[in-house]
Formats: C-alpha cells, sequence, structure tokens
C-alpha cells in the first residue's frame, strides 16, 4: 500500500534537514586548520601558499613569488599588537644579518590602519619589504591565529619551519642561519 | 569679501561633523576581536580603529564615507552586515528557505482545507440514498416506541 506523507510533514523534515546541513557546513568553515603545522612536525616541507598583496603604503605589488631562490622570513604582525613591538627589532637586526646572503625577512602587515603601520616601520627603523594583508585573506591560507606568527620559507618555496608566536635568537639561528648558511 | 571668504567655513561648519563614533561603531566590527566595534572595549586593535573613525569624523567625512575607508583598510569583513560568500550566505539563505517553507506550508494548508471544505458541502448537498432513509425512519420508529 502506498503511503503518502503531507506537506507539513515534507516541510519540516526539509527544513530541518537544511538547518542541519548549515551547522555542519558552518562547523567545517570554522574549524582549525593545523595542515601546515602537522606537516611540518612530520618533517614534511608544505609549499607556502603564494600570494600577491600591495606593498605597504603603495608602490606597487609584491609577491612571495618575487622572492623564488631566496630564503623567506614571513612574518604577520600588526602595529596593534604588542608581541610585535617586542620582536621587530630582532626580525631587522636579523634581516641586515641574511639579506646580502639570499635572504629576507618579509613583513605582511595585517587588519591595520595604514598610517599606524608606517608609523610603526619608521619608529623601529624596519628596512624590510612590508605587504599589507587588509582582510586577512592571506592570513587564513597560512591559518593564522595570532599575531605575530612567522614562517620559514627555502629556496624552492617550501615552509621549513613556523612560530605560532614571536621568534627568538634562538628560533632563528636554529632555522633560518642553515638554511641561508646553505646547511639545510 | 570677508563674509564670502567666511561663507564656505560657516556652511561647513554648520554640516560638521556628519556622523560620530557612536554611530559608525554600531555599523562596524572590530575584525582581530570578531565582535562589534561597539563591544569591543579592551582590544588594543579595537582602540586603533576607534581613533581612525575620530580623525575621519573630525575630518567632516560621513558616516558611509568613513566605512568606505575602513574597507580599505581592513576590508569588507570590518562590516557589520554579512557578507555573501561562504557561511556567511546562510544570513540571507535561511530567512529565504523559511519564508519559501513558510509560504509552501501555507499554500498547501490552503489547499488541504479547501478539499475538506468541498467535500464537507458535497457530503451535505447529496440527498440520502432511499436505503440509508428507510433505515434511518426504522430507527427513529424505534425509539420513539
Amino acid at each position: 500500500m502506498r503511503r503518502s506523507f503531507s506537506p507539513f510533514v515534507i516541510a519540516a523534515v526539509v527544513g530541518v534537514l537544511c538547518v542541519l546541513g548549515l551547522l555542519a557546513y558552518g562547523l567545517l568553515q570554522t574549524g582549525t586548520d593545523d595542515g601546515l603545522d602537522s606537516a611540518v612536525a612530520r618533517g614534511e616541507r608544505p609549499v607556502a601558499p603564494a600570494f600577491e598583496l600591495g606593498r605597504l603604503g603603495g608602490g606597487g605589488r609584491g609577491s612571495l613569488v618575487d622572492y623564488r631562490g631566496k630564503v623567506v622570513v614571513l612574518n604577520f604582525w600588526g602595529s596593534w599588537c604588542k608581541p610585535c613591538r617586542d620582536e621587530s627589532p630582532l626580525l631587522e637586526r636579523w634581516h641586515r644579518r641574511i639579506s646580502d646572503r639570499g635572504a629576507t625577512v618579509l613583513g605582511i602587515d595585517a587588519l591595520d590602519v595604514t598610517s599606524d603601520a608606517l608609523d610603526f616601520v619608521d619608529e623601529f627603523g624596519l628596512t624590510y619589504p612590508m605587504v599589507k594583508d587588509t582582510d586577512e585573506a592571506v592570513g587564513r591560507d597560512y591559518a593564522i591565529s595570532g599575531y605575530p606568527e612567522t614562517f620559514v620559507v627555502d629556496r624552492r618555496g617550501r615552509i621549513v619551519a613556523l612560530k605560532r608566536g614571536p621568534v627568538d635568537d634562538a628560533f632563528m639561528r636554529e632555522h633560518v642561519l642553515p638554511l641561508v648558511e646553505g646547511r639545510s | 569679501m570677508l563674509v564670502l571668504a567666511l561663507f564656505p567655513a560657516v556652511a561647513l561648519a554648520a554640516t560638521c561633523p556628519r556622523t560620530s563614533l557612536s554611530d559608525v561603531e554600531k555599523e562596524v566590527m572590530c575584525p582581530v576581536c570578531g565582535t562589534p566595534l561597539g563591544l569591543a572595549t579592551e582590544a588594543p586593535q579595537a582602540e586603533r580603529e576607534r581613533e581612525l573613525i575620530r580623525r575621519l569624523v573630525e575630518d567632516c567625512r560621513s558616516k558611509e564615507e568613513v566605512k568606505e575607508r575602513l574597507v580599505a583598510e581592513f576590508g569588507t569583513e570590518v562590516l557589520a552586515l554579512p557578507g555573501d560568500d561562504g557561511f556567511d550566505l546562510a544570513a540571507y539563505i535561511v530567512p529565504a528557505l523559511a519564508l519559501l517553507l513558510a509560504g509552501g506550508a501555507l499554500a498547501a494548508a490552503a489547499l488541504g482545507w479547501r478539499r475538506v471544505r468541498g467535500g464537507h458541502t458535497d457530503l451535505t448537498a447529496k440527498a440520502p440514498s432511499a436505503a440509508a432513509s428507510e433505515r434511518l425512519q426504522s430507527d427513529l420508529d424505534r425509539y420513539d416506541a
């Protein structure tokens, strides 16, 4: 015998399925992505997500591809971020140390007021290149969860090490120096 | 001459400021905190954002102009309206879907009600068969007895 369902039941079931589908989609979208972290922890070298962003304060665009063949210390920062203030002098020191050896620090300023960011650059006398990640689109590709965060990218564009939080001399010596000196 | 020279300044003073910090705060987010700017009281990034808004308000920018500048600095996510892609789309789709479902349910209910009502009309309009009338009469007679 064929059983027919009332339109109310069908509408209610469709409605519940839609809400469940949305909840599942929302959970998938907001889940933390630790793909890069776990790959690096396993000793793999995942390809650094490519990007092209406007240079901080204007003057064209900058991309990761511009630095192909160089070791890149990719630093996500914001002028509003207190640990970034503490970290910047160290990054500048390291940039001066490695910039004539085929390596660079590349700053990615995120969610910042441009004039504040430029004041920050002036205040700390930062000379390394800077781009502006206006809406954190690149930050999402790198699964940024706070500021500052730093990624060490080798000459072939692969991530060798990363630090969720401020870097220190020990981190730079352990992960950047060997790449610059061709020991890794 | 002096009046002419002063006139634009007077007119400007009359229309300035065109909006206020509290007015803009209601419609924008603190992107780092993920909350409306008005609720972000402690975050340093929110303070920077407020400072920028104050400067723009003092510069006699309208609310829309202030919001445009905020979008240029922080991207569209600074707006307190959901975006039009990804999960944000749900904010538009769910109410539309709910309306559609409610409309469908109402239409189905109306159709069902019409059908039932139509059926009752038919029943009352139809004269009872001879056998039914005979049975009814015999039942009434039995009760009378």
